[in-house]
């Protein structure tokens, strides 16, 4: 949404357009000053990122391997045949969607719930910014650390809840596939819930308050308010939102594999938490890469 | 950012225009609704606090306390700093924290000079294939970067800069998000400024040091946090690049070393809250450049 403007601004501006008097000095005779000025992000850019990107994409055609130099002989289609054709791929790709599912609804309602009623509080609205939105900033390695602890079987703290409103821990949530992304979405949730809310916080903010005034003028309930006002208006965020949270949940790694590493092997791993790469004979091995707490990448 | 309070006020002078009954009844409704959702609300917080608050009693707890459970670490009163001093005696993580500190800060300072150069050549400057250079860098968001792991592992390899700092330094350089903070905000000063700048003289890097980047005080502010959170947080590219013990960022270290700790929750947990100490001390230092950074980042990207 950012490059609209800028391109309807840049083809208006086009020499052959405008007349001299209207062009700011800063646009006539910068072509040279503004590659300089864009050369140094862009060489890292293509460094880094296009150029890997591009990279990844004609090797994909080719059985490469990484411990050999040069592309090796040409594949055509067959690495993608083979990555179709295989089971654990299909699954990795279930549980990464399952993952979206899960995690996409509660992160979007809970965090405008949350947003809408920090927003009414006159009163500590920075205890509640910190309340949600600090674990946001934490490493996923102390996030996980926390939550394999409150998982803990038996004695964690997850188990003692259950058992104090007279339900029987089972194995522990992290132990059984069937369970354990119950877990990691409830990890997420707590993680990145903060987010989104200050995402909401500022989209209320924007809600001029004559709007509210005028309809408590009318009649309006506080419901009424929230369904008619509050909730259209901040539909551009929301959607928003929803779209940045299926793009992160799609991307889900650090939890998967520090959370589960081991444990009930390849069940839930998400393609991204699966070895990078196809990892046939041919194509070379991901699993020279992964020195240590490879536990979770060796199995399949 | 100031969270202005959009409750309507039942008081406000417009309102008295208002049939009687009315208004009274939107007034209880709406002072009924304040109660159960403040009720709601710190309820949630108070959830939302729990683990963190929980990991903090167990690191405070003695280890083998610890290992009998949730109730046990609860109930216990015996608050130690052992588990603490433990790490700082074993030494690890002043390494740890060493490279993470120096590879965040280099990336974020390095970042932020570099994508606001490249937004002032795109907002400020006119030039050819400037649509081109701008929907490139706009595709850059697309791309996940995990997903470069492999070709990005074997370019460094070819350079031989796998187990130094600039090999968790340079792949995060390129932040596109960055350019577009930038490019947003610089859209927003006013040209007259630089332009009464080249007139007299100045050269365009005089306008972009000295003009614009002084006025972008807050934006630098939050990409530069921003930036710095995203490179102490990275898990998966210095897991890959660095295999130097010496060398281990506090996210790597932790994951290697969590294996080795068996029952002892305390240290566990202690170990947890040290790699976040940095970043929660940042975020109550900076707590509104963060959540503006953030929004930005959102909002705007």
């Amino acid at each position: 949404m950012t490059a609209a403007p800028a391109v309807s601004r840049a083809t208006r501006t086009s020499p052959h357009t405008l007349s001299k008097k209207r062009r700011s000095p800063l646009s006539g005779g910068d072509s040279r000053g503004a590659w300089l000025f864009l050369a140094p992000f862009g060489l890292f850019y293509l460094a880094f990122l296009l150029g890997p990107t591009i990279w990844m994409i004609i090797t994909s055609f080719f059985n490469t391997s990484t411990v050999k130099a040069g592309l090796g002989s040409f594949a055509g289609f067959k690495n993608y045949g083979e990555m179709l054709g295989r089971a654990d791929f299909w699954s990795a790709m279930w549980h990464t969607l399952q993952f979206t599912i899960y995690t996409t609804p509660p992160l979007v309602i809970l965090a405008f719930v949350f947003a809408i009623l920090t927003n009414r509080v006159r009163r500590g609205q920075w205890f509640f910014r910190l309340a949600f939105f600090l674990p946001y900033i934490l490493p996923s390695a102390t996030i996980s650390l926390i939550w394999v602890f409150i998982f803990t079987p038996g004695t964690g703290l997850w188990a003692s809840a259950q058992q104090a409103v007279g339900l029987t821990p089972g194995a522990g949530i992290l132990a059984s596939p069937n369970t354990a992304m119950i877990g990691i979405a409830i990890a997420t949730v707590w993680w990145t819930l903060g987010f989104n809310f200050v995402l909401y916080l500022a989209g209320l903010q924007e809600i001029p308050r004559e709007l509210y005034e005028a309809a408590a003028v009318d009649g309006a309930t506080t419901w009424e308010q929230i369904r008619y006002i509050t909730l259209p208006l901040l539909g551009r965020t929301t959607t928003l939102v929803v779209l940045l949270q299926i793009i992160a949940s799609l991307k889900i790694f650090d939890q998967v594999y520090l959370m589960t590493s081991g444990a009930p092997a390849s069940r839930r791993r998400s393609p991204s938490a699966s070895s990078p790469g196809p990892r046939s004979p041919t194509t070379g091995s991901a699993q020279p890469l992964r020195p240590r707490c490879s536990s979770s990448s060796s199995s399949s | 950012m100031a969270l202005t309070e959009t409750r309507p006020r039942t008081k406000s002078p417009i309102s008295g225009a208002a049939p009687q009954a009315r208004t009274g009844k939107v007034g209880v409704s709406g002072r009924t609704f304040s109660i159960v959702s403040a009720i709601v609300l710190v309820v949630f917080a108070i959830v939302w606090l729990i683990p963190s608050l929980f990991a903090l009693k167990t690191s405070l707890t003695d280890n083998g306390v610890a290992a009998l459970g949730a109730t046990n670490i609860l109930k216990s009163w015996n608050p130690t700093l052992h588990s603490f001093a433990s790490y700082f005696q074993a030494g690890d993580i002043w390494n740890w924290y060493l490279a993470s500190a120096i590879t965040s800060v280099v990336t974020a300072v390095l970042t932020v000079l570099f994508g606001s150069m490249a937004a002032f050549a795109l907002s400020r400057l006119r030039f050819r294939g400037q649509n081109i250079v701008l929907l490139l860098i706009l595709l850059g968001i697309m791309i996940p970067t995990q997903v470069l792991i492999v070709p990005i592992f074997q370019e460094l390899g070819a350079v031989n800069l796998l187990n130094t700092y600039w090999s968790v330094i340079f792949p995060q350089v390129p932040a596109v998000i960055a350019v577009f903070i930038f490019k947003q905000f610089f859209d927003g000063i006013p040209k007259e400024l630089e332009e009464a700048a080249r007139i007299d003289g100045a050269g365009l890097w005089k306008v972009y040091w000295s003009v614009v980047m002084p006025l972008s005080r807050p934006v630098i502010a939050a990409v530069t946090i921003l930036t710095f959170v995203g490179v102490w947080n990275n898990l998966l590219l210095p897991l890959f690049v660095l295999s130097n013990p010496n060398l281990m960022t506090v996210p790597v270290g932790l994951a290697t070393v969590q294996g080795s700790f068996g029952l002892r929750y305390a240290d566990i947990q202690a170990g947890a809250l040290l790699a976040a100490l940095p970043l929660i001390i940042l975020y109550l230092a900076f707590q509104r450049q963060i959540v503006e950074g953030v929004t930005g980042s959102g909002l705007k990207g």
